[in-house]
């Protein structure tokens, strides 16, 4: 069960990742950072953790692994955040909130268009955290080479 | 050393950038660095998804790039990239820049149609079964993923108005859902159908506004989330219709 999960999200972020038309050589960085991201939702959500928190969890994972790929193969970050949160949108939500516009159960449509427009916030909280930790270490260790060197 | 060309170089790597979905923070970015590596340092640039602007102190004249066409091209992202860093590091001179950058525009995508095709149609497979489908809807989404992205690519070429492919696209991938559910080779229409939308869902343009909103972008950010908007309306109306048809 748990096998097929991680199979089918690495597949299905690779293959968002040759979509997007990102570079061959880091076609299998991206499936595995989609793959750690999606782990991480099914984990917390079979458990019985909120879908926006295992959004945030899940993405802010992805945004760490995304910033080591980066920095490792000197690429925009953009490459894994974006095939690596794919497995996150909520694209099945927004489809269902979608339908059930058209098929006038605003109720649920309303719902259902409320979750995903905050599932969708979760993920961009998790990518903006991580940078923004990111920014922190950064600063604090330049304050402290500059205590130094006065 | 000659503003025009430098102006030339930084206008130029940001329309790529742009077109290729880089984001917009990064795209502003870029063009400063490269201004303040050839020695512009009061340069400014303010982009949106459908222009630039960008201009070289107080008296120099401001110029400006309409961006019509934006798709999805990561490669182009990085190779930009990699020029500006080797701007950046004074390994480049204006010249080389400027000729590289002209390569790039004239490339194309990085991989050919039919491995795009192939790959969405495995990923809707896969998001079927990630949706909590069954294994026997894997072939019926596969089918149907490869076909509504193939669809898309043709409407995207032969249509003009913009989010006329996706609904094309979405109806057609309704219908053949449903046609396999009929014919009893697939079980579950819901997730064979949300499973072959994904290649569809502007994914990627709900996150990036969102992003774009937090990172204090608001033009860019409304707009795209516009963008995502009518992008997610069309791609539900089009299987809407088919559910009203049938």
């Amino acid at each position: 069960m748990m096998i097929e999960q991680l199979i089918t999200s690495f597949i299905a972020a690779a293959g968002f990742a040759v979509i997007f038309n990102a570079p061959k050589n880091a076609l299998i960085q991206c499936g595995l950072v989609g793959m750690l991201g999606w782990l991480v939702y099914t984990i917390s959500t079979i458990n019985g953790v909120d879908a926006v928190v295992a959004t945030v969890a899940a993405s802010i994972l992805i945004a760490v692994l995304s910033q080591l790929c980066a920095k490792i193969f000197k690429t925009p970050i953009i490459i894994f955040t974006v095939s690596g949160i794919i497995p996150l949108v909520p694209g099945g939500l927004a489809y269902d909130a979608m339908r059930n516009f058209v098929e006038n159960d605003y109720n649920m449509a309303i719902q259902l268009a409320a979750k995903a427009f905050l599932i969708s916030g979760a993920i961009a909280l998790g990518l903006v955290f991580s940078e923004i930790i990111n920014q922190v270490i950064r600063k604090s260790r330049w304050k402290k080479s500059q205590v130094r060197s006065n | 050393m000659d503003k025009k060309a430098i102006t030339k170089v930084c206008l130029l790597a940001g329309k790529l950038m742009l077109q290729s979905g880089a984001e917009t923070y990064r795209v502003e970015d870029t063009m400063i660095r490269i201004a303040s590596a050839y020695g512009v340092l009061d340069a400014q640039s303010h982009v949106t998804p459908t222009g630039i602007m960008f201009s070289m102190g107080e008296t120099e004249p401001t110029n400006f790039v309409r961006i019509d066409k934006r798709s999805t091209d990561l490669y182009k992202v990085t190779l930009v990239n990699s020029i500006s860093r080797n701007i950046s590091s004074r390994s480049l001179s204006i010249e080389e820049a400027s000729n590289q950058l002209k390569m790039i525009e004239k490339q194309i995508h990085a991989y050919p149609n039919y491995i795009q095709i192939l790959a969405a149609a495995l990923a809707s497979g896969c998001f079927t079964i990630m949706f909590q489908g069954q294994w026997i809807d894997f072939i019926p989404a596969l089918l149907v993923g490869g076909l509504g992205f193939s669809a898309m690519i043709y409407f995207h070429h032969i249509v003009e108005v913009r989010f006329f492919a996706e609904f094309l696209a979405s109806s057609i991938i309704g219908l053949f859902a449903y046609f396999f559910v009929y014919m009893r080779i697939g079980v579950e229409l819901d997730k064979i159908i949300i499973g072959a939308v994904m290649p569809l869902v502007p994914g990627l343009l709900i996150t990036n506004a969102v992003r774009d909103l937090m990172a204090g972008h608001l033009v860019s950010g409304l707009s795209k989330g516009a963008e995502a908007f009518l992008t997610a309306f069309a791609i539900g109306a089009g299987v809407a219709v088919v559910f009203l048809i049938i």
